[in-house]
């Protein structure tokens, strides 16, 4: 069996007000805990620290808000690629493997888990040390890559999926957008707030539900 | 191989169009119906509220058919090489478990155009056949409205469909669609109110001349009691709908309105995790059909009957592994099975505003349209080489909720997709943008064609459907003349700036077939031009039935209600008068 990785991150660093769910249970993170012990399910430390700085890259802090490493992307994709859709169990995979035009999508073999782990040394051994001119450089080059195209769209999902999944800490996302969460209904709003921005404090879907609910990475696989 | 009892009817699928030949079969006759499902049971409501999760069932697709089990090849022309479509993204969504995608459609649910069912006859009538695109196989349906018109009712009446109409007995009324045929009574459920993107397109519109209406949808506005006596809730408008199932059982879905009818009757059992691979014939009749069950057997499953109401396509596909019917050759034209698919010419646009649009609330058939485009474009659009248009319509689903939502920014204002300048930009716009599509009618061609794919196989071996489609200048025109129509509503409304999507007008091959698609085993008037009568019987094989959207012979992005409109009169016709004198109908 794999050696247990742990990523060490700066509690503050994460947001402060940390709903983390480590090693499966739920926990609060305060900022004054300085630093929280996050366990690898996928990558390995040194990966876990360039996606982090990359995904910072894609969607950093500045003054418009938070940004990747507070919500906690780099912990979403982890576990992404430690599920079933790290491994290609909904993809089609028999060879042959043929390039075709963008519209048949991607037609490579490698899986999300093979594609990160042959990405990541493309943005350069010593990323996590460069200013960020520098990264943006290096994450540039790359910008054309099936490996970019996946970091980037994970980005965004870890950004803003329900923070079951691991992104999205703190409801850090939904706030900076205004999103309430998966909300059972609005036929009371529905038609009454016509131009005019309606703003309910975020609920996760767990919370909304009252009890926990597993997403399909912590499951195992589903009969396909 | 292990061979089951038998039964009277096996119906493949349970999809609206199997579980409507089910409900009308084991309700209607003494027969037993059995449904052979490939995915799994019905979750149930509670088990929808869990999954209003947007990564795991509407980015992941974790519900839908897993494209590792089978998938489509697709190819533009007949000279390249078919690819497979490998993952969702690519794939149109594939419905499947008990219910089918009627159980996570947005509900959408307008009627053909009267002329839409003689699309042929029409376009040659007015415009003479010269004049319309070369190579086009479009053909009538073979029946009339009045044929169809009181089973869109039925089917209407069955889900609850909310709308308005304009066309009563033929008496216009304003405020719906008065361009529709002429219904014979009113929607059973008043339109849903409306949010703020499709108000503002309805008074835009309105200001243009045109005659918006509110889109039909079969997802209830209020509470309702069906004629078969089954109660359904009001929509929550939570936002959670095309692409989920719903959680309080307010869209309609054959899991809420048909298999509570059928549940614990003696003669209708459902069988789920069933892959049936053939449908086994003998003499020119068919006598069941073989399938893998959920531990991996191989079994033989004898019945009287055999209903085909598999996915779209793969009611072409099972007829082509099972031998049934000649294959369409596209050098000689000759052969029916595989003709006419067609996908739909859905051009549409983002449009911008300044003001929130709280777009994660809505419905999935949530909007408002016009019928001005709706159908025959008439001769401002026969000049430019545009004959069939669409419904264009401004809604708001809700969904996707918030990831697959972030990042419309008009074009040209940012140079990345990454970065602090996007993400400020994608920011800013976020909620602040709304989506027109219009229903796109797409006509088929000799060059379009299904048949198996010669390198790939689904996971038990057997060959995978090949999809050969290419968009013709026809497309290219009619896009181009749908979204001239939609710009100028959008600029009415006052958009500060309009993206339009991708399209036929501007991209490439249509590599990706869409849920939306239709056509390969398609109905006619004779067994020279189609593969199933009108009745959707087969023509060479009467106990064999192909019911679903296989049947329609050109295209339109919202063709659901018209599918069960014709499920529900084939089944009319099987226990009215096959039961009776089973036989060739016509």
């Amino acid at each position: 069996m794999k050696r247990r990785e742990f990523i060490e991150l700066s509690a503050n660093g994460l947001g402060g007000l940390l709903i983390y769910s480590l090693a499966g249970k739920a926990r609060v993170v305060s900022a004054r805990e300085g630093t929280v012990k996050v366990p690898l399910r996928f990558f390995t430390e040194p990966e876990a620290r360039v996606v982090i700085a990359a995904c910072e890259r894609i969607f950093p802090a500045d003054e418009s808000g938070p940004g990747a490493t507070q919500a906690g992307t780099m912990v979403y994709i982890d576990r992404q690629l430690a599920g079933p859709y790290g491994s290609d169990s909904h993809r089609y995979t028999k060879p042959p493997f043929v390039p075709s035009l963008p519209g048949h999508g991607y037609q490579g073999r490698a899986n999300p888990q093979e594609t990160y782990r042959a990405g990541i040394p493309t943005l350069g051994a010593d990323f996590i040390a460069l200013e960020a001119p520098k990264q943006d450089e290096r994450i540039a080059a790359i910008e054309k890559t099936h490996f970019f195209q996946l970091l980037r769209q994970h980005t965004i999902e870890g950004m803003f999926c329900d923070p079951m999944h691991g992104g999205n800490a703190g409801l850090i996302g939904w706030q900076m957008l205004g999103y309430p969460g998966p909300r059972m209904s609005y036929r009371e709003q529905l038609g009454r707030f016509n131009g005019v921005a309606y703003r309910p404090k975020p609920e996760s879907l767990s919370q909304i539900l009252g009890y926990p609910v597993k997403p399909w990475e912590d499951q195992g696989q589903d009969k396909g | 191989m292990k061979t089951l009892a038998p039964v009277d009817v096996v119906i493949v699928g349970g999809g609206w169009s199997g579980m409507i030949m089910a409900k009308e079969i084991a309700l209607r006759t003494p027969l037993s119906v059995l449904v052979l499902e490939r995915g799994g049971p019905f979750r149930g409501v509670g088990s929808y509220g869990e999954e209003m999760d947007e990564v795991d069932t509407f980015i992941r697709k974790r519900f839908a058919e897993n494209p590792a089990v089978e998938t489509f090849t697709t190819r533009a022309t007949r000279k390249d090489r078919a690819n497979p479509l490998r993952q969702y993204g690519a794939l149109p969504w594939m419905g499947t478990g008990m219910g089918g995608s009627g159980d996570h459609w947005g509900a959408t649910s307008p009627r053909l155009m009267p002329e839409a069912l003689r699309l042929a006859s029409h376009l040659r009538e007015r415009y003479g056949a010269s004049r319309l695109p070369p190579d086009t196989t479009i053909q009538d349906l073979g029946i009339t409205w009045d044929e169809i018109e009181p089973y869109y009712t039925r089917a209407e009446e069955m889900m609850g469909t909310c709308g308005k109409a304009g066309n009563l007995k033929g008496r216009r009324i304003e405020g719906g669609n008065i361009f529709e045929g002429p219904r014979s009574r009113e929607f059973p459920n008043p339109p849903h109110p409306m949010p703020y993107g499709p108000l503002l397109f309805a008074k835009a519109a309105k200001e243009l001349g045109y005659h918006p209406f509110p889109m039909p949808s079969s997802t209830l506005s209020r509470s309702y009691v069906n004629p078969d006596g089954v109660g359904r809730v009001g929509c929550q408008y939570c936002g959670h709908c095309s692409g989920f199932g719903c959680m309080v059982g307010a869209k309609a879905s054959p899991n809420f309105t048909l298999l509570p009818l059928l549940e614990g009757r003696k003669n209708f059992t459902a069988r789920t995790h069933c892959q049936v691979r053939r449908i086994v014939h003998r003499g020119g009749s068919a006598v069941g059909v073989t399938y893998v069950d959920a531990s991996g057997m191989e079994c033989m499953q004898p019945a009287e009957t055999v209903v085909l109401a598999a996915w779209v396509f793969n009611n072409a596909r099972l007829l082509m592994l099972s031998n049934i019917g000649e294959r369409y050759d596209p050098v000689s034209f000759r052969g029916t099975l595989g003709r006419n698919p067609t996908y739909s010419v859905h051009v549409g646009l983002d449009y911008f505003l300044d003001k929130p649009q709280n777009d994660f609330m809505g419905s999935g058939g949530l909007g408002m349209g016009i019928g001005d485009f709706g159908g025959d474009l008439g001769a401002d659009g026969a000049a430019r080489g545009a004959f069939q248009g669409g419904i264009i319509f401004a809604y708001q689903q809700g969904d996707p909720p918030v990831i697959s939502a972030f990042g419309k920014i008009p074009k040209g204002e940012t140079q990345r997709n990454w970065g602090s300048q996007w993400k400020q930009a994608a920011l800013k716009w976020n909620d602040r943008y709304g989506t027109f599509l219009n229903t796109g009618n797409h006509f088929a061609y000799r060059q379009n064609y299904l048949d198996l794919d010669p390198t790939y196989t689904d996971r038990w071996g057997d060959p995978l459907l090949r999809v050969t489609m290419d968009w013709t200048d026809a497309e290219r025109k009619q896009a181009a003349y749908m979204l001239e129509k939609e710009v100028g509503i959008a600029e009415a409304m006052g958009a500060l700036a309009i993206n339009p999507h991708p399209n036929a007008a501007t991209s490439g091959p249509p590599l990706m077939v869409d849920q939306h698609s239709h056509g390969g085993a398609i109905m006619g008037t004779s067994p020279e031009n189609s593969v199933v009568n009108t009745w959707l019987q087969h023509w060479q094989m009467s106990n064999l039935w192909v019911v679903g959207g296989s049947a329609l012979p050109q295209g339109d992005e919202h063709l659901t209600l018209t599918v069960m409109a014709l499920a529900y009169r084939a089944a009319d016709a099987f226990v009215d008068r096959y039961v009776k004198r089973p036989g060739a109908l016509a």
